[in-house]
C-alpha cells in the first residue's frame, strides 16, 4: 500500500480510533457499582427469605385462621386478625387526617404565604419536625392526645370509663408524626410545577385560587401521591409511639364495648404484635413472629403498590 | 403590589369594573369599522420601579385601536417590563410599583378599585416561549372562558378561537390530544387561541416568535395581520425586520445612563424605518448598535 492511498489512510484512521489496551479503571468502577447493588438487594432478599421460610409453616398450616384469629398467649390459636384491623384503621385515619391538612399547608406555604422571615422560619421548623425521633411523638401522644381522646370518649360514651389509650389516640399521634413528611413532599411537588404554567394561567384571567386548583394541583398530584405512599408506609411500621401510648400484644378483651366504643378501648397493630411476639420466649412464637412479619410486609407492599399505580396513572410528562 | 387577586366576584361591581364592562359591550370585537381616534391604551408620565430601581421613566405612549404597535429597542431597555404593566402581570412580582397613569379605554388601570384579574380577561397575553397547559387542546382554549364564568356554547367558542388562530384545520380531529404534543409553531398558535378565547380587545405579545423557526414566524405574522381586524395588538420584538414587516406603529425605546428605559421616538412604522427624526433611532434601525 502506498502512503497516502485511500486504503492506507483507512488503516491509519482505524488504528487511531480503536482503543489501546483494556480500560481497567472503568471496568473496576462498573464492577464496584454492581457489587453495591447486589449487596443491597442481597440484604433485602436474605431478610425476606429468612422471614418467609420461618413463617411459611404457620401460614400454610393455619392460613386464613391465622389471619383472622385474635391475640392469644397460646401459640396454636394466636392470630393477627386484630392487628390487621388496627393497622388498616391507622392507615385510613392517617390518609383522612394528615393528607388533607398537609397538602393544604403546603399550598399555603408555596402559593399564598409571602416570602419573609416568618415563612422561612416555619418551613425550617417543619423540616426539623420530620427528623424528630418517633418515640418523642409517642410522648406527645401520651401527654396530649390520650387525655383528649379520653375527653372525647366521655362526651360520646359517658358510661364508659376508658383511659384514652386507644387506637384513636394512636392514629392521631401517627398522623402528627407523618404530617411533616406530607408537607415537605407536597411542597416540593408544588414547587416543581413550572412558573410558566402559572404565568399563562394568570395571563388568561384566572385568580390565584383558580390557578392553584386547575393548574398547579393537577400537575402536583403525582408528587403528592408519593408523599402519601411514604407517610402511610411510615405509619404502618412505627412501633415506638404505639408502645408508649399503650398497645396490646397479648390477649385483650374489649369487654362489653361495641365496634365504635371499641375504638376507644384496648387495641393492637401489626408492628406491635411483631414486637410482642418477638419478645416471647416460647419456641413456637418464633414462627408466629416470622409469619406476622410476612403479613406486615404484605400489607405495606400492597399499600405502596396501590399508591404507585395511582401515581403512574396521573403522571404528566412535560 | 404582589396580589394576583384576592377573592373577586365574576364581573366585579366596582365603578371602574362597571366602566370596563360597559366599554367591552360598546365596542364589540367583531366591529370591523375604522377604529376611533381615541387611543385604546395610553401611558401618561409612567415610571416603573422594581423596589428602588427605576426600570422605565417618563413613558408617554399612545396605542391606537385595531392596529399593530411594535415596541423595539436594545436588550434591557424595559420593553417587556412596559408590556407587562398593561395587563398588570408585574403585580405577581413583589415590590413593584407604578407611577403615573396607564389608561385602558380612558380608565386608569392602576386605580385602587381595579381588579387585576378583570384586567387580564380583557387584555390577553402571549408569551415568548409557547406555554400551553398540560391539558388537552380543547381544555387549553376553554380554560379562560371557564374560569371567567362563560355560560354560552363552549364548543362554538373553542372552535371559533382555534379558527381565528389558524389552527382549527390542524387539530379539529384531535381536540382531546395534549396541547404539548404539537409542534412549536402550533403550540404558539394554541396559546394565541387561548388568549383570544376570553374575547379581549387587546392582545399583548412578548417576542412571540423568538423561539420559533422562520416559517412558523411568518405564519404568526400573517395571523397577526388577520387578527388586527378585530383586536389591538401590541408586540415586543427584537427582530427589526419583523417590526418593519408586520407593524403599523413603532415605539423605539432605549436605555439611558441611569439604566432606566425611555421612549426615544414613536411614529408610523414607515416613518421610523425610512425617515426617523432622532439620530439614535436611525442608528438602531440601521444596525449600528443594539
Amino acid at each position: 500500500m502506498a502512503v497516502g492511498s485511500p486504503a492506507a489512510s483507512q488503516v491509519l484512521v482505524r488504528r487511531t480510533l480503536s482503543r489501546g489496551g483494556f480500560d481497567w479503571r472503568s471496568a473496576a468502577f462498573s464492577a464496584f457499582l454492581l457489587f453495591c447493588l447486589v449487596f443491597a438487594l442481597a440484604v433485602i432478599a436474605v431478610l425476606i427469605a429468612q422471614v418467609t421460610i420461618r413463617g411459611m409453616p404457620v401460614l400454610t398450616d393455619r392460613g386464613a385462621d391465622f389471619l383472622t384469629s385474635n391475640l392469644s398467649t397460646r401459640a396454636g390459636t394466636a392470630g393477627v386478625g386484630q392487628g390487621i384491623f388496627g393497622s388498616l384503621f391507622i392507615a385510613l385515619f392517617v390518609i383522612i387526617l394528615a393528607i388533607p391538612i398537609g397538602v393544604m399547608t403546603a399550598i399555603y406555604l408555596e402559593e399564598y404565604a409571602p416570602d419573609n422571615r416568618l415563612t422561612r422560619f416555619i418551613a425550617i421548623n417543619i423540616r426539623n419536625l420530620a427528623g424528630v425521633p418517633s418515640v418523642v411523638y409517642g410522648l406527645l401522644g401520651l401527654a396530649v392526645f390520650v387525655p383528649v381522646t379520653r375527653v372525647i370518649e366521655s362526651v360520646i360514651f359517658p358510661d364508659l370509663d376508658g383511659t384514652g389509650r386507644s387506637i384513636v389516640a394512636a392514629s392521631i399521634t401517627l398522623s402528627a408524626l407523618v404530617l411533616p413528611i406530607v408537607i415537605i413532599t407536597a411542597s416540593e411537588s408544588i414547587r416543581a410545577v413550572p412558573g410558566t404554567i402559572r404565568e399563562a394561567g394568570y395571563g388568561a384571567g384566572a385568580s390565584r385560587w383558580q390557578v392553584t386548583r386547575s393548574l398547579v394541583l393537577p400537575s402536583a398530584i403525582p408528587g403528592i401521591l408519593t408523599g402519601t405512599i411514604l407517610s402511610v408506609s411510615r405509619a404502618l411500621g412505627e412501633t415506638a409511639p404505639l408502645i408508649i401510648i399503650g398497645v396490646s400484644y397479648n390477649f385483650f378483651s374489649t369487654g362489653n364495648r361495641g365496634t365504635l366504643e371499641g375504638l376507644f378501648g384496648p387495641y393492637t397493630a401489626l408492628p406491635a404484635i411483631v414486637y410482642g411476639w418477638a419478645s416471647n420466649p416460647e419456641l413456637d412464637f418464633r414462627e408466629l413472629t416470622a409469619a406476622a412479619i410476612v403479613v406486615l410486609l404484605a400489607v405495606t407492599l400492597f399499600a405502596n403498590a396501590v399508591a404507585i399505580l395511582l401515581r403512574n396513572r396521573y403522571e404528566i410528562k412535560w | 403590589m404582589d396580589e394576583a387577586a384576592s377573592d373577586h366576584t365574576v364581573g366585579g361591581s366596582t365603578a371602574v369594573n362597571v366602566k370596563l364592562d360597559a366599554l367591552g359591550a360598546a365596542a364589540p370585537a367583531g366591529d370591523g369599522a375604522e377604529g376611533s381616534a381615541e387611543p385604546i391604551v395610553e401611558f401618561r408620565d409612567v415610571h416603573f420601579y422594581y423596589g428602588s430601581f427605576r426600570a422605565v421613566k417618563d413613558i408617554n405612549i399612545v396605542v391606537e385601536p385595531r392596529k399593530i404597535t411594535a415596541l423595539i429597542g436594545p436588550s434591557g431597555c424595559g420593553k417587556s417590563t412596559l408590556l407587562r404593566t398593561i395587563n398588570r402581570m408585574n403585580d405577581l412580582i413583589p415590590g413593584t410599583r407604578v407611577e403615573g397613569e396607564i389608561r385602558y379605554h380612558q380608565a386608569n388601570l392602576y386605580e385602587k378599585s381595579v381588579d387585576p384579574v378583570e384586567v387580564r380577561r380583557r387584555i390577553g397575553m402571549v408569551f415568548q416561549k409557547p406555554n400551553p397547559f398540560p391539558k388537552s387542546i380543547y381544555d387549553n382554549v376553554a380554560f379562560g372562558p371557564r374560569v371567567t364564568g362563560f355560560k354560552g356554547n363552549l364548543d362554538e367558542l373553542v372552535e371559533g378561537s382555534l379558527k381565528r388562530a389558524a389552527l382549527w384545520n390542524d387539530v379539529k380531529d384531535k381536540l382531546k390530544q395534549s396541547g404539548l404534543a404539537l409542534s412549536g409553531g402550533q403550540q404558539q398558535r394554541l396559546c394565541i387561541a387561548r388568549a383570544i378565547a376570553t374575547e379581549p380587545d387587546v392582545i399583548l405579545m412578548d417576542e412571540p416568535c423568538s423561539a420559533l423557526d422562520p416559517r412558523s414566524t411568518l405564519q404568526i405574522e400573517d395571523l397577526m395581520a388577520e387578527l388586527k381586524q378585530n383586536f389591538t395588538i401590541i408586540i415586543v420584538t427584537h427582530n427589526m425586520q419583523q417590526a418593519a414587516r408586520a407593524s403599523d406603529r413603532t415605539v423605539f425605546m432605549n436605555m439611558d445612563d441611569d439604566r432606566a428605559g425611555y421612549v426615544v421616538e414613536q411614529s408610523d412604522t414607515m416613518e421610523i424605518f425610512t425617515n426617523p427624526k432622532n439620530q439614535l433611532t436611525e442608528d438602531y434601525v440601521s444596525g449600528r448598535f443594539g
